[in-house]
């Protein structure tokens, strides 16, 4: 067997440990692809069994039935029932808590029962031990007919022995131990002599989950259906008892195999961290607190390196700027890529240490509390206590945000979830905020000790919040299905995180981000590097000239420089667009300057203050964010001879960058969510109406 | 002590009850996946803050669930 390659699959309840195994088994050997035809993240990593032989271990969703209930759970079942693909695992590993083992022998039963070699995995051993529970693993593994590994993943204890395990041949269980019901035979049988399936319960769920048959053939899939009809056979008829059944026959196994069972007070610490945080009054303080610190972290810590991030990518550029050999492939690598870059990787920081939050709350068991404690707030708003997670992530960045959302079960949740946390004012937004308050908010204390330009940028990220929940209650009320929406969770027992998993889900996160979002921001900021940098036919050479024919001698070449930049960009397409959309944002209060920035802002929100600094001539000190000001300040509006950012205009932008949907990476992962354009699309108008009718309103209010 | 059409809604933190059935066909299925099986022993062991949801304690671990979900689980005591 040397040099093959075994492809394993790895099976779960949520909570039983799976991941701390699959990353013991694989550790940095890990890559995440696309399920074919699905947005389900495919989890899949090496790892050497010795003897030579090596093995690809997929590490699938957490289910508790075989039955799915969410489009992850949907995956688990499809990628078990398949067995003629070349991705059909050649085995199954089943990791089942051993603090909990009824439930997990469900999901074990319902594996063993589909044919495939299966290998039982005892987790949590030490836990076990802990309460008291003591098994006998070998009548176990005789009653079951499949080795039964008894470990502990947080240690690595036993890792060996289930490799060991791993490279012994299996045969599937002999013997079922769900036989099929007498009445369902007769489909079962002209089935698997049909379509070929082999063996009787997969073939029972062919009948079952019509929704789990996407990998079938057309023609087949119609042979199903017309096998279901003839028969009157409707999914989910049996489901019920076949549950009973199975939890029998697992409570006489149980009975027989359990020497010891738990001590009941092995939970008592869990019990009594509930009572705090579930508490009336310390339960949502310490809530806040929590997201205090969250946020704490995420914009005071997190400026140390992404303003190293920035002045490295800024130097960068501009030493290739000086280096490269002039051209427009200098410039597109100088001015579109570099840039371009820098712009993914500015949010680096902020994404990596939300999820290091996130992760640690997820471990530790506090985050199935939240949601807990927040679920009825929630669902008024047509939300769900899973929306919490989203909502918050928004803050950093809509991106990993809209893909937590897999969580929600429920669609009409989930795809509300999806279209209102873009609201949540995202770190791109904080630049922007920044220099416009410090422009028409001035720098002053209120009560004693309230900085004015503070309450300013916290009342912006407060009408983001309440804009999200107002939009999600209105989408509540027009969007009608009839699925249900439930909340049936575990409330795992609280654990100290195992940080090694914390920093896989970091890493995770992050790679998801500058992978999916960064080719967009790439792609985009090359279009709008070209729109900016050409012109039609000889316009912007003509510019050129003109600006050194009529300037001033005194001028310094420097500034000569900057003067040539800016109309060079008034004069580029992307000049024209925003000369062209003048009229439509007139009313708002802006002006084809501020227009141009609206369009390089389209692919990211945050390019709105380097466009300003070329428009105004101040490119080459353009970090220095007091010059832009200064020059936003002194800028007068050519109609009125007033400056041109008065209170109501700055308002009027804050307004329009709050709900605006500036974002097309944000678009492109809603479209990879929902699988299709309909949504993105609803969202990029109700949004940008939002942000249009509210900055005309506040405009007009104010001037 | 009338005992007959009481469900786990209506139980008090600490109360203890055994399930008899359920009410409702779509949610019974989960419920019995998770392990909350006609004849187990369920304890209501206490509600969020607002009262809704509520945890109750099964097969030997802790559910949360919604209170018109719990109320689809019919209990004798």
């Amino acid at each position: 067997m040397s040099g093959s390659r075994l492809r394993i699959a790895l099976v779960g309840n949520p909570n039983s440990g799976k991941s701390s195994l699959f990353n013991h088994l694989t550790g940095l050997n890990q890559k995440i692809g696309n399920f074919p035809g699905v947005t389900v993240d495919k989890k899949t990593g090496l790892t050497s069994l010795g003897n030579g032989v090596s093995a690809e271990i997929t590490d699938l969703p957490g289910i508790y039935s075989i039955y799915p209930r969410s489009i992850d759970e949907r995956i688990v079942s499809e990628y078990l029932l398949n067995h003629n693909s070349p991705q059909t695992p050649e085995k199954v590993v089943v990791v089942a808590d051993a603090t909990n083992l009824k439930r997990g022998l469900l999901l074990l039963t319902q594996v063993i029962d589909l044919g495939l070699p299966t290998i039982l995995v005892l987790n949590m051993m030490d836990l076990a031990a802990k309460a008291g529970i003591s098994y006998d693993l070998n009548t176990l593994s005789k009653r079951l007919g499949v080795p039964v590994v008894p470990v502990n993943a947080r240690k690595g204890d036993g890792i060996e022995l289930l490799k060991a395990e791993l490279l012994k041949q299996h045969a599937p269980a002999a013997t079922p131990v769900f036989p099929v019901w007498k009445e369902v035979e007769q489909p079962v049988q002209e089935l698997r002599h049909q379509l070929g399936v082999d063996n009787d319960y997969e073939a029972y769920l062919f009948l079952e989950q019509p929704e789990s048959l996407k990998f079938l053939p057309e023609d087949k899939r119609n042979q199903v259906a017309g096998i279901r009809e003839k028969h009157q056979f409707f999914p989910g008829k049996f489901q019920g008892a076949e549950t009973i059944q199975r939890y029998s026959y697992i409570q006489t196994l149980l009975t027989a195999i359990t020497l010891k069972a738990s001590d009941p007070a092995w939970k008592k610490n869990t019990t009594l961290i509930d009572r705090i945080v579930t508490h009336k009054v310390w339960g949502y303080v310490i809530f806040f607190g929590v997201l205090f610190l969250i946020f704490q972290a995420i914009f005071p810590w997190a400026t140390v390196p992404m303003d190293f991030i920035d002045a490295s990518f800024a130097s960068l550029s501009s030493y290739l700027g000086r280096t490269l050999p002039e051209g427009p492939l200098a410039s597109l690598i100088a001015e579109g890529i570099v840039p371009g870059i820098g712009g993914i990787v500015i949010f680096v920081p902020q994404i990596a240490i939300l999820f290091a939050f996130i992760s640690i709350l997820e471990e530790s068991g506090y985050m199935a509390r939240v949601v807990f404690l927040m679920d009825k707030i929630m669902r008024k708003f047509g939300l769900n206590g899973k929306s919490v997670v989203p909502l918050m992530s928004g803050v950093a960045c809509a991106i990993p945000a809209i893909m937590a959302t897999r969580t929600i079960d429920n669609w009409k949740e989930r795809t509300i979830t999806i279209m209102v946390t873009p609201l949540m004012s995202c770190s791109a937004r904080l630049p922007i905020f920044t220099i416009l308050i410090a422009l028409i908010v001035p720098e002053e204390k209120v009560l004693g000790f309230f900085n004015l330009q503070g309450l300013a940028l916290m009342g912006l990220y407060l009408l983001g919040f309440v804009a999200a929940i107002a939009s999600a209650w209105v989408m509540k009320l027009i969007i009608k299905v009839k699925e249900r929406s439930f909340l049936i969770m575990e409330l795992p027992a609280y654990r100290v995180p195992k940080w090694s998993n914390v920093g896989y889900t970091i890493v995770e996160k992050t790679k998801a981000f500058v992978f999916e979002a960064g080719k967009i921001i790439l792609a985009i900021s090359i279009i709008l590097w070209v729109l900016a940098s050409y012109g039609p036919g000889d316009r912007m050479d003509l510019a050129e000239e003109e600006v050194r024919k009529t300037a001033p001698a005194d001028l310094s070449e420097e500034e000569l420089e900057d003067r040539v930049a800016s109309l060079k960009l008034e004069n580029s397409y992307a000049g024209i667009i925003g000369k062209s959309i003048e009229p439509v944002i007139r009313p708002l209060g802006y002006d084809w300057k501020i227009g141009i920035a609206l369009i390089t802002s389209f692919a990211a929100r945050e390019v709105f203050v380097g466009t300003m600094a070329t428009i105004y001539s101040i490119g080459s000190s353009a970090e220095d964010d007091s010059t832009i000001k200064q020059r936003m300040r002194e800028e007068v509006d050519a109609v009125t001879g007033q400056p041109r950012f008065t209170p109501a205009v700055g308002l009027s932008l804050l307004v329009f960058y709050t709900f605006a949907m500036q974002c097309m990476s944000t678009l492109a992962v809603v479209y990879r969510e929902t699988r299709g354009w309909k949504w993105p699309m609803i969202q990029l108008v109700y949004m940008t109406v939002l942000a249009y009718v509210s900055a005309f309103i506040v405009f007009n209010a104010f001037s | 002590m009338a005992t007959t059409g009481r469900n786990v809604a209506q139980m008090q933190p600490g109360e203890v009850g055994i399930v008899t059935g359920f009410t409702d066909d779509y949610l019974s299925i989960k419920l019995m996946e998770m392990g909350c099986l006609p004849g187990a022993p369920v304890k209501f062991n206490f509600s969020a803050p607002l009262g809704d949801p509520i945890c109750i304690s099964v097969s030997g671990y802790e559910l949360s669930l919604r209170l018109e979900e719990a109320a689809t689980i019919s209990i004798m005591n």
